[in-house]
């Protein structure tokens, strides 16, 4: 067993490639991006070592912190938008509805699955006021709702919500499917149990339900903060990250930053920046997996 | 009071209703809008049926707007780069679980590391790299950006499928005298079936919806793949062929739509699985 299983040239063949490929293209530039961030300039271009200059900049460049309040908000929207809806949907399959589960939960599902970039050109043809209304703006119009007719991604005012609303119907279903499988796995006994002893819905939820299904919650938490954290395609795809910056992300403003203006040094400390926010928001929700 | 438990029913039903339509609906209307006459989208309402099925718009998509060749390129990348994460994935997973050596728990964990990297903060390193490499508009620069970005997820996932391997039959195989290519080959890629299909259906969702890579290493138009042909898209048929754009939109729908209605059940596992066991 142990001349098969502890050979050494067939371990080095199974690991040794994918190990250096994974190492010069994801890890190498992690760590490189710490050293690039000690810089100003950009390879070639006035490259010279500035030591924690850029840092120092990031916290007084205004674009930065507008680009950050426009990542938090969308974070925390999202967040509780893709994990709560989900939630609701799922307990609203488990305990009210009897027939077409199945094909409920498959068109639920489906836009899940749709590439990014479609549905922001989707939804920019359902928020379009010019040239002709688009399918929000003239149903709208058709209810006799048409004070409410406006450029829903063209104003600073309604952008970020209307992304946000975006990408809230793409995720909703897959947070619903797993909430969903989390209820099934909660033994029918445990809920009739309570049931007897005269527990109402409310009680149901908050007293039995929500601890079992707390390590659930918290991994649906991390995962729609990693997502939303990296905020970058389907802002692009809606907006472009305009109207001016209202929904400028922190990626999409690195972006700018090192290759329409050449700032690498100083793309990189957003970088850096972005992958700190991910490890320790992502950590900060473990922690409360742990309390109680 | 008899009524109430209807009302309440028929109200929660209606809910139910209400959200499948608001998740649906927008497709279902991209779908008759891709078929609309130019004319159609000034003279009618947008939510109004299409009149006839005016195919032009996909002809023109596909030829006029390069889709064709779009779509071309998209699966090539996609496809090399699965091919090497699978195999990538299993063999390293079982290296990482089943077999005995002494960095096994440095190598894993090392591994794992990679699935809290945000691909933003590797970018612009690695777009000096492939710089210094030549490799900036190659279709290399993109399927190892897939293939590395894909190994930790899927050796993770690939490993907790493993584990549930019991070590009797690798035993019973290796009694039988198979050695360890072989036994790899006939006992452990079969038995891994429903992992390795995870992790196609998984890794197929992330690498044809890539954006970033594809945007920053490829401005050839020879090379664009579906997700940037589409982005600029609506710049090169001016924003009022509304028919051409939902066209193309549909068209890049449209390997999605056909794989969920064969295999949803697959489909949603597979795309679950990176957060529930992640």
């Amino acid at each position: 067993m142990k001349h098969v299983l502890g050979n050494k040239k067939a371990i080095t063949l199974f690991v040794l490639p994918a190990l250096i490929l994974y190492t010069a293209i994801v890890m190498l530039p992690v760590i490189w991006s710490l050293y690039y961030s000690l810089y100003s300039g950009s390879p070639g271009l006035k490259w010279e070592f500035s030591g924690l200059k850029n840092y120092q900049t990031l916290f007084k460049d205004k674009n930065f912190r507008d680009a950050l309040v426009v990542n938090l908000k969308y974070i925390a929207f999202v967040m509780m938008g893709q994990v709560g809806l989900g939630l609701a949907l799922a307990l609203l399959f488990r305990f009210w509805l009897v027939r077409f589960k199945n094909i409920v939960r498959t068109l639920v599902f489906f836009p899940v699955v749709l590439p990014t970039v479609a549905v922001g050109q989707l939804f920019a043809k359902i928020y379009e006021i010019q040239p002709n209304y688009g399918l929000l703006n003239s149903l709208l119009d058709n209810i006799g709702l048409s004070q409410f007719v406006q450029p829903w991604i063209g104003q600073a005012s309604t952008a970020l919500a209307s992304l946000i609303v975006m990408d809230i119907w793409v995720a909703m279903g897959f947070y619903a499917v797993i909430f969903y499988g989390a209820l099934l796995d909660i033994p029918s006994d445990i809920i009739e149990a309570a049931r007897i002893d005269g527990c109402s819905a409310w009680s149901m939820f908050t007293r039995v339900l929500s601890p079992l299904l707390r390590p659930v919650t918290i991994t649906s938490l991390v995962f729609s903060f990693t997502g939303t954290v990296k905020m970058f395609e389907s802002a692009l795809a809606l907006t472009k990250g305009g109207p001016g910056n209202a929904t400028k992300s922190l990626s999409m403003y690195m972006y700018n930053v090192s290759f329409s203006y050449s700032k690498v040094g100083y793309g990189s400390v957003i970088a850096v920046f972005i992958f700190l926010l991910c490890v320790f928001g992502s950590r900060i929700i473990h922690k409360f997996d742990k309390q109680i | 009071m008899n009524n109430k438990p209807i009302i309440k029913k028929t109200i929660i039903r209606l809910i139910i209703l209400l959200l499948v339509i608001i998740e649906t609906y927008p497709l279902v209307w991209m779908l008759t809008a891709s078929l609309k006459k130019p004319a159609e989208f000034v003279e009618k309402p947008a939510y109004a049926l299409n009149a006839g099925f005016y195919w032009q718009n996909y002809i023109d998509a596909w030829t006029r707007g390069n889709m064709a060749l779009f779509f071309k390129n998209s699966l090539i990348n996609t496809l090399i780069a699965l091919v090497f994460i699978v195999i990538f994935a299993v063999t390293v997973g079982f290296a990482l679980t089943k077999m005995q050596w002494k960095l096994r728990e440095f190598v894993s964990r090392y591994f794992a590391l990679g699935i809290m990297v945000p691909v933003a903060t590797a970018l612009i390193p690695l777009f000096q790299i492939y710089n210094k490499l030549n490799l900036i508009n190659t279709r290399t620069s993109l399927v190892l950006a897939y293939i590395a970005f894909g190994l930790s997820l899927s050796i993770y996932l690939i490993t907790s499928y493993l584990r549930s391997l019991p070590d009797e039959i690798l035993e019973a195989a290796v009694i039988d005298g198979c050695g360890i290519y072989k036994l790899m080959w006939h006992v452990v890629v079969p038995l891994m079936k429903n992992g390795i299909v995870t992790v196609l259906v998984l890794q197929f969702f992330f690498k044809w919806n890539d954006l970033l890579f594809s945007m920053t290493f490829i401005n050839d138009t020879a090379l664009k793949t579906v997700q940037t042909g589409l982005l600029y898209f609506q710049d090169e048929f001016g924003s009022k062929n509304w028919g051409a754009i939902f066209a193309s939109v549909s068209m890049s729908v449209m390997p999605m739509l056909l794989l969920y209605t064969v295999l949803n059940k697959t489909v949603i596992e597979g795309m679950t699985a990176g957060a529930v066991k992640g």
